[in-house]
């Protein structure tokens, strides 16, 4: 407590109590699981509406409106993700990483909507299980491509010299089956969380310093700081389902072939 | 005497002035953990950028290498934040 700055403890920023049930029951559901489904259904339902007939222009047979916005984010994934790190044989995933892509968007993007002014993926069950899915796909894709050889092939690259392999196999295992997963969660959870108690961080500052006597000399610059890492918030909930879903095709497209 | 010390001298229990000092290793694990990404992804960017402007046509694909190499490095200053919150709140 500095200057009658009373910043909340930790579990009042990220602690939600359920709409019903009792806590800690499995079928509790409070704010970050609305806003997953929220994220889910939004998700689901952007591509169904967008794949209907009527969102295509009837003279030109051109893309309009939802369609519009679902075909450029398709061809963003498909360019920008795809043909840049897997190549022509990795399409065949788009339908997963585009999912990705969008479900992170959304329940990031909930960090700066009024009223929610919560990121979901904030706390840290929400990556995990993302990042447990991309470790199972991944190691599925593997085992597809090169069958049961996939998991010597990822610990002990072709090409590595006999003598080398004791030390290449841990290191090998330890980064691709533990470290891969784990930081792939625990960057999307930290990012969101540095965000948002960042945010948190400077609307507690504005409000101290409405009541403030004297001080309140500063809080302009407080508030425009304030809109401006709103701003930058929305690029990093960008940032981090682009990255999520970048690192996601790597790992897909690793395990398609042998590294050598 | 900094000014944590002091507070935390002045702090009437002994767990009170555990915690303080806990939290005082926390921002400073923090800021230890950002130095190494911060000057690897300036680094990073500044190479990328120079990359781009001296091959334009090649931007595309630098641009994603870039992005992978932020993330990469950007693990090792996101693993210190959750250390301060480990530090710090738990």
């Amino acid at each position: 407590m500095i200057f009658g700055l009373e910043f909340p403890p930790i579990e009042n920023l990220v602690e939600w109590p359920n709409f019903f049930g009792p806590q800690d029951s499995w079928y509790g559901f409070n704010k970050i699981a609305l806003i997953n489904l929220i994220a889910l259904v939004a998700t689901a339902g952007l591509f169904l509406v967008a794949s209907r007939k009527k969102t295509l222009e009837p003279a030109t047979n051109a893309p309009r409106g939802s369609r519009n916005l679902v075909e450029s984010a398709v061809s963003f994934v498909r360019d920008g993700i795809i043909m840049e790190t897997i190549g022509r044989e990795g399409l065949k995933y788009l339908p997963y990483l585009v999912s990705l892509f969008f479900f992170i968007f959304i329940s990031n993007i909930f960090e700066v909507i009024p009223f929610f002014h919560m990121p979901a993926n904030a706390r840290m069950a929400g990556p995990a299980v993302l990042a447990l899915i991309t470790w199972v796909f991944f190691i599925a894709v593997g085992l597809k491509h090169q069958g049961p050889k996939y998991f010597w092939n990822a610990v002990a690259p072709p090409g590595v010299p006999k003598a080398l392999l004791p030390l290449v196999i841990p290191i090998e295992l330890l980064s691709t089956f533990i470290v891969r997963p784990f930081s792939l969660a625990v960057r999307l959870f930290a990012n969101m969380l540095a965000g948002h108690i960042l945010l948190v961080t400077f609307s507690v500052l504005c409000i101290t310093l409405f009541t403030a006597s004297l001080l309140i000399v500063v809080l302009p610059f407080s508030f425009v700081m304030l809109v401006g890492l709103t701003g930058f918030e929305i690029m990093v909930a960008f940032l981090q389902a682009y990255i999520f879903t970048i690192l996601a095709s790597v790992y897909i497209g690793s395990s398609m072939h042998a590294e050598h | 005497m900094s000014i944590l010390a002091q507070v935390a001298y002045e702090a009437t229990s002994k767990a009170e002035a555990q915690a303080i000092t806990a939290a005082g290793y926390a921002g400073l694990a923090y800021g230890l953990a950002t130095l190494g990404p911060g000057i690897g992804i300036g680094y990073l960017v500044g190479q990328s950028v120079q990359a781009m402007a001296r091959q334009p046509e090649a931007a595309g694909m630098v641009r994603t290498t870039m992005f992978l190499g932020i993330a990469f490095t950007e693990a090792l200053a996101l693993i210190g934040f959750v250390v301060f919150i480990l530090l710090k709140f738990v």
